[in-house]
């Protein structure tokens, strides 16, 4: 192949035979669920977009997409389970010079999880987002955030990766300045500046490495890094280190999260609970354990201060907040940190437990920011000493809420635990006695304040605490049928993932072997590398 | 802005770019050009008739709210990726044919479609940006 290109091109003729250029192993109609977590909900955003007049077809429309799209990747993934890696070059050009799509068990996982979550949001939005919302674009906007989200996971190009992350800051934008309010401005400027700063080093340590490879395909990459020993790779992987730790929110980069996380609408702040955090731990998990393993060692000391001091940061910030969604706000924060505990140890098992910490973490936050909206809804607050009563009022509704508190507190037999056991076990494995103390103090921690939150609005009476008027309103029948029941969905998923683990204990195996030796990874692409 | 030579060009020159903007969006597949300049030509064509005429006037000529125009341009795009489909190729292959129309050969692709909808794309953003920062102004 390398000599008909070089004899075209060395006869001077101005025709060029492009199809060198080309990949030429056919595809079938099944690989596009490969795109259609993307293309998909992309579309669809740009119909609602032009359907802005009749807001009373986009939760539909959304619905439809987003269960599409969950009901695809479940079928990507089981693909991915069976054959591996699942492959596609767009426009038929070669890698590494086009971009290509590559799912591996990984990027399926948390791109399964996170279409779960979208979907499971946009029912909760039916009835919460008012119109307002929806006139200022709320669904064009949750679906171009599950693309972007989704492309992230799925890419196979490192600055494809970079576009996907601007287009879900951008939606985020979109998301988090819906309604206009004071605070939500405020908030939204400092998420936005110092995303921003995080995109912009993310963009120079793309550039670097290209200029320094040649190529930016993750398959071609993470061979030709192997392959360069004497390459300054400790620059550009800590460029990334950094731009990844602060997307994902780390210690002492994660300021912009609790300032922001409370401000716009509950099922926004659920969304951002859930997904953006995830996409900066997975591109650390990427391109950290993946392209730049070797390097990657060098910053083992710093990753796990980072991941301690996080963890139990994170754990007490959500034990002095009063406000209970600024309080799920530094949650995320401890459990960035849990991720971060498995990523610093980056054994086999730690990014096991990563992954399943991410799942159990985007599952279990959005579930309980969208309680939190309840509580908000019943009691008119969102202040620890206004609340009270709940127990009373909805019975259901607070045991639903306990079971949330024990699974995000690690607690058996819910979704935390099996994260945290492999997490404690990776630790103690690698001889880092004190991380797993600080891990299991931070959970610790985290588990007396969020069981505060349970046991001041739900536990307390409300004519001995609480809000001066006392009042709980409880909720009509429509309106449990539209709040009560998204949450319920999550808290099934959650049990579901604490009953039967073995599925995804596998599936988290399979993306640390997946990680830790790249090879089905890269073979899913090098048939058609140069 | 108020002065007569503006007021007078402007209609003209805001033609003559929209004119321009359409033929640069279609070379631009083997040459120079393509969707996102002749978009942005055709967004410039928009603010110089806002600032000469005042911006009602843009967006009655303009007939649809930019958003929707983006969002069409967003969906004609996402879609022109798909027809591969049907051929067993990946997202987004060009596939070209060639139609007679008035007894002219032109070569059509879903690739023109697809620049055409970024066209429409960065003629809605960033015109509706410069008729917003404009409208301000007044």
């Amino acid at each position: 192949m390398a000599d008909e290109t070089s004899s075209s091109s060395s006869s001077g003729s101005s025709y060029v035979d492009v199809s060198v250029a080309y990949v030429d192993a056919p595809i079938e109609v099944i690989d596009y669920l490969v795109v259609f977590p993307v293309i998909g909900p992309l579309i669809m955003g740009a119909l609602c977009l032009m359907l802005r007049r009749s807001q009373h077809l986009q939760p539909g429309l959304a619905g439809i997409t987003l269960a599409a799209v969950f009901a695809g990747n479940v079928a990507l993934a089981a693909r991915v389970m069976a054959d591996g890696p699942v492959f596609m070059a767009m426009s038929r050009w070669h890698p590494p010079f086009g971009i290509s799509f590559n799912a591996d068990a990984l990027g399926v996982f948390l791109a399964l999880s996170a279409s779960l979550v979208a979907l499971v949001c946009t029912i909760y939005s039916a009835r919460s987002v008012d119109s307002d919302g929806r006139r200022y674009g709320f669904y064009p906007f949750l679906l171009f955030l599950t693309a972007g989200v989704s492309g992230a996971f799925l890419t196979g190009d490192i600055f494809n990766l970079y576009v996907w992350f601007e287009v879900l800051l951008i939606s985020s934008f979109g998301l988090i300045i819906l309604g206009n309010a004071h605070a939500q401005l405020d908030g939204a400027v400092k998420y936005a500046f110092l995303n921003l700063i995080a995109t912009t080093l993310f963009l120079i340590a793309v550039g670097y490495t290209y200029g320094l490879f040649g190529t930016l395909n993750m398959a071609d990459l993470t061979i030709q890094i192997a392959q360069t020993p004497d390459a300054p790779i400790g620059t550009i992987s800590f460029l990334f280190v950094f731009a990844f730790a602060m997307k994902a929110a780390a210690f002492p980069l994660n300021f912009w999260l609790p300032a922001s996380y409370h401000t716009p609408n509950i099922v926004s702040s659920a969304l951002f609970a859930a997904l953006l955090t995830k996409v900066g731990v997975y591109a650390l998990i990427r391109v950290g354990g993946m392209l730049f393993a070797g390097s990657f060692v060098t910053f083992e000391t710093v990753l796990v201060w980072v991941a301690a001091s996080t963890a139990v940061l994170g754990a007490v910030g959500a034990l002095g907040s009063s406000d209970i969604r600024k309080l799920l706000g530094f949650l995320v924060l401890s459990g960035i940190g849990a991720m971060f505990v498995g990523i610093a140890v980056s054994t086999p098992v730690g990014i096991a437990g990563a992954v399943l910490y991410a799942v159990h973490s985007i599952v279990v936050m959005a579930a309980l920011y969208l309680a939190a909206g309840v509580i908000g809804r019943m009691t008119g607050s969102f202040q620890l000493h206004d609340v009270a009563g709940l127990y009373r009022a909805s019975p259901l509704f607070a045991a639903l809420f306990l079971i949330l508190v024990f699974a995000v507190s690690g607690l058996p037999p819910f979704s935390g635990f099996w994260p945290k056991v492999l997490l404690v076990r990776a630790t103690l494995e690698a001889g880092e006695g004190w991380l797993t103390f600080a891990y299991l103090l931070s959970s610790f921690i985290a588990m007396i304040a969020i069981g505060r939150v349970w046991l001041f609005a739900f536990w307390r009476d409300a004519r001995k605490g609480g809000s001066s008027s006392g009042a709980v309103m409880a909720l009509d029948e429509g309106e449990r049928r539209a709040y009560i029941s998204p949450i319920l969905l999550l808290v099934i998923v959650v049990v579901g993932l604490g009953l039967v683990a073995n599925p995804a204990l596998e599936l988290a195996g399979q993306t640390a072997v997946g990680i830790i030796d790249p090879t089905a990874y890269i073979t899913a692409v090098s048939p058609v590398l140069p | 802005m108020n002065t007569l030579i503006l007021r007078t060009f402007a209609p003209f020159l805001t033609t003559l770019m929209m004119l321009f903007s359409v033929f640069v969006l279609l070379r631009g597949h083997n040459e120079p050009g393509g969707g996102f300049i002749g978009g942005l030509i055709a967004a410039s064509a928009l603010a110089i008739y806002g600032i000469s005429n005042g911006v009602p006037a843009v967006r009655r000529a303009m007939w649809a709210h930019p958003a929707h125009l983006a969002g069409s341009g967003l969906f004609l795009s996402g879609l022109s990726g798909l027809p591969p489909l049907f051929y067993d190729l990946p997202f987004m292959t060009g596939l070209w044919t060639t139609i007679i129309v008035l007894g002219v050969e032109v070569k059509l692709s879903n690739i023109v479609f697809f620049d055409i909808g970024v066209y429409l794309v960065v003629l809605a953003t960033i015109g509706g940006i410069a008729l917003t920062l404009e409208e301000r102004e007044d």
